[in-house]
């Protein structure tokens, strides 16, 4: 509300770029030979003409087994006949230059026998917070979240790592957003909202005396949220 | 360059027009030329708690718009020379108050005044997002209870993120705490939160304490801000927070229950 108008918001948005899941049909090369093919697809035409027509499709060529193959030439074959291929299945690292000669794209499919490769998360640097977290405000950080203020109730503070208060904890703090069990809580005195960690949470109605006001850490064990004084 | 002081609280009837109209009516009588405009467009209140109601012909909104302009608007204070009085719309709601708007009529104000009192609406809503935008010092009024206290900690909030100030990277807002409606009494009786409290869950400095008092509702009957009722424990608490606003150092006042009955007849008298 506050913002001051800009040009850029005058501007109607040219496009967007956005991941859709779709279904295409993908044909299954069986033979280099483009003639056959041809023949074949031809034969099937005669039969069923609008089988085909402007009909996308995928190319996946491992049933060749790497016997060497004219991409461009298989694409126009295709073409001809009112097919639309509009990429080739991945496979051979020297498919991708032919592909784009052929101007197909390269498409990794779902069940590709590809090698799953887990992706390392490095952790960023822990994000430190040297002001008050008001009711009202929320911190989220990448990784570990240091508070060397109150955090009021009504305020939010999140972290995919540890969360350390070194103050009063009144508001929510929600550690190990991502799913990270080791996570722990520290603060400084107990007297927060709502405490989770991994997804396992307590609120404040359900912390025990022992706990309240009190330094705390707050970590899981197994699957039950453990609030122990410090 | 006029300084720019909002008054806020988020939370509503916990004493900002009140507030407003005494420290603005303080700023004047300390020789300083002070203006005071009501942001409360469509509840307007503070011609009332000023008592310049019935000479209210232009206002705020009018001039955002350019209908008058903002020597028509200003209304001239009958007790003090320095204070004017620029009263909000009745008839209009928040949506008239347009950020250019506000920012120019602050501005030409700010050619001609030290101080600008901006009294704000209730709530985080656009008037009181208005009032607080173009700040350089924040009186947060607050009541001792639990729900004026969380409101007020978000307001504080919006004030160190959402003002020009905080936009532009420079030096943040200077945010003080007014504590109002203060019943020593109630809070002995742990009916109150205490002024540690309070000041323990803001955490920001106390610029004064005011007491509960009916000389408040009096003044506000009356259309005096309370402030010029120099016998009156409230008009006297907010003396205090103008001088040690304006840079005075004083002790803090009616923290504790008043004078028993010997107290009340060898004492001052102020209760």
């Amino acid at each position: 509300m506050l913002s001051t108008s800009n040009s850029a918001a005058a501007t109607p948005k040219a496009f967007e770029l956005k991941g859709r899941m779709l279904t295409l049909s993908v044909l299954h090369l069986l033979t280099a030979d483009l003639e056959l093919l041809a023949h074949q697809l031809d034969a099937r035409l005669a039969t069923m003409p609008e089988l085909f027509r402007h009909l996308p499709v995928v190319l996946d060529l491992e049933a060749l087994q790497g016997q060497a193959l004219d991409l461009a030439a298989l694409a126009d074959c295709l073409r001809q006949r009112g097919l639309v291929p509009v990429g080739v299945r991945a496979g051979a690292p020297a498919l991708a230059g032919q592909a784009a000669a052929a101007g197909l794209g390269v498409i990794e499919l779902g069940n590709a026998p590809a090698r799953r490769v887990e992706p390392v998360r490095e952790r960023p640097a822990a994000m430190v917070v040297q002001q008050p977290v008001r009711s009202g405000q929320q911190i989220y950080a990448r990784g570990d979240l240091i508070v060397l203020a109150p955090v009021s109730a009504g305020a939010e503070v999140l972290a995919e790592g540890h969360i350390h208060v070194y103050g009063p904890l009144r508001g929510r703090a929600l550690a190990g957003v991502q799913g990270d069990t080791s996570a722990r809580i520290f603060c400084q005195s107990l007297e927060a909202e709502l405490v989770s960690v991994a997804g396992a949470y307590r609120i404040s109605e359900n912390i025990d005396e022992t706990g309240r006001g009190r330094p705390v850490q707050i970590y899981l064990d197994g699957e039950a949220l453990h609030i122990e004084p410090l | 360059m006029a300084r720019i002081i909002v008054v806020t609280s988020g939370k509503g009837g916990v004493g900002k027009t009140t507030t407003s109209a005494s420290f603005a009516a303080g700023l004047a009588k300390a020789g300083h030329r002070t203006a005071v405009i009501d942001f409360d467009v469509g509840l307007r209140n503070l011609d009332l708690i000023m008592g310049c109601e019935r000479r209210v012909v232009y206002d705020f909104v009018n001039v955002i718009n350019g209908e008058a302009n903002l020597k028509q608007a200003l209304i001239k204070d009958k007790r003090l020379d320095n204070l004017y009085i620029l009263p909000a719309s009745q008839t209009r709601d928040k949506e008239a108050l347009t950020q250019d708007g506000v920012g120019r009529v602050l501005e030409e104000l700010a050619q001609d005044f030290d101080y600008i009192v901006c009294d704000s609406p209730a709530g985080i809503e656009r008037g009181a997002m208005l009032a607080a935008y173009f700040a350089d010092d924040a009186i947060v009024v607050t009541n001792p209870e639990v729900s004026s206290v969380r409101d007020s900690d978000r307001i504080i909030g919006i004030l160190s993120s959402k003002t020009r100030r905080a936009e532009r990277g420079e030096e943040p807002v200077t945010t003080r705490l007014l504590l109002a409606r203060y019943a020593p009494g109630r809070v002995q009786k742990g009916e109150m939160l205490s002024v540690e409290d309070v000041c323990e869950i803001l955490a920001i400095d106390l610029l004064g304490v005011v007491p509960e008092s009916k000389a408040v509702l009096a003044a506000s009957n009356a259309g005096v801000p309370v402030i010029m009722d120099e016998d009156s424990d409230a008009g006297q608490a907010y003396q205090d927070a103008v001088a040690r606003y304006l840079g005075e150092e004083r002790p803090h006042r009616f923290l504790n229950e008043k004078k028993g009955f010997l107290g009340r007849l060898f004492g001052s008298g102020n209760s």
